[in-house]
């Protein structure tokens, strides 16, 4: 049983890793599903069971979080930066942002350059936390 | 004061897949490899390099059945921190030798202010880096000076 368990959280950290690393790109719940070698209908749910939040929500925090960091450290446009994270539609980017940071893009990017850090770290840090629970963790 | 860090662990689930992962395809060696009756006692080094890396199974007697198995399934999400940055004079070279050998890659290589790095797991869910420091970069020239770079 616990074997089990190993071998399918093993698979979804597999396919949240294909989520930080293939975010710019249209990922689907099919596509996903396959990189965990799971049903699409398993997939969802069991992802959901092993990080506490939906696939789509996890890849939205992590377009999120690319865009936050590109506002700052970037000089592209935030029309630019809500295509170059994977989002479609910039009504929707601007939307997921303020709801996920507490405040639009080009307010966000007045706070200023951020210092360098290994990128890793910046990810796991800066993330936002959730949907409307919590703002962006401070960036020095 | 202290003068050296020696040994770190890292939790892995078989000790034998850790080898086979670490020195078969890392390309790590043994450094000590002994069972010492409660535990087998395995560290891994850069060749080279003096620092260990102890590759330890959470599990009695130093943690009760329930905690070992909270450890298993924190190291099965990617959650147990214990990160490994390694160096290498050439990132994208290594990148493509460890890709051919089927390890699993979270980040291909990706240029930083401060160099070149990309990200792994280990079969068992541990994250790791590593990274071509600015002043280990080699230029076609072969010019090793610093390079300044944009940020990705």
């Amino acid at each position: 049983m616990s074997r089990a368990v190993e071998d399918l959280n093993r698979r979804m950290l597999r396919a949240r890793d294909a989520m930080d690393r293939a975010y710019a790109q249209p990922l689907d719940i099919p596509q996903l599903a396959r990189v965990a070698n799971v049903s699409e209908a398993h997939f969802i749910r069991t992802f959901r069971g092993t990080f506490d939040e939906t696939p789509h929500r996890y890849l939205q925090r992590r377009r999120v979080e690319r865009a936050m960091y590109l506002l700052r450290a970037t000089e592209r446009s935030v029309t630019d930066i809500c295509l170059d994270v994977g989002f479609t539609s910039l009504g929707t980017f601007s939307r997921s942002f303020r709801h996920i940071v507490g405040e639009a893009p080009a307010t966000y990017r007045r706070r200023g350059p951020i210092k360098a850090v290994p990128n890793c770290f910046a990810m796991a840090w800066t993330r936002p936390s959730s949907f409307g629970e919590a703002g962006a963790r401070k960036i020095v | 004061m202290f003068n050296a860090l020696l040994i770190s662990s890292l939790y892995v689930l078989d000790q034998d897949k850790a080898l086979d992962f670490y020195v078969g395809k890392l390309g790590l060696e043994v450094n000590t490899d002994q069972d010492l009756g409660f535990m087998r006692w395995l560290t891994v080094n850069v060749p080279g390099d003096t620092r260990q890396v102890l590759l330890e199974t959470p599990g009695a007697p130093g943690l009760d059945p329930k905690t070992a198995e909270q450890a298993r399934q924190l190291v099965t999400k990617g959650a147990t921190g214990g990160h490994l940055f390694f160096t290498t004079t050439d990132c994208r070279k290594t990148y493509d030798e460890l890709r051919a050998k089927g390890v699993e890659f979270t980040e291909e290589p990706t240029e930083r202010p401060y160099g070149i790095d990309c990200g792994l797991r280990d079969p068992f869910g541990n994250h790791i880096r590593f990274s071509q420091p600015l002043h280990m970069a080699v230029s076609a020239q072969g010019d090793e000076k610093p390079r300044s770079r944009e940020s990705k």
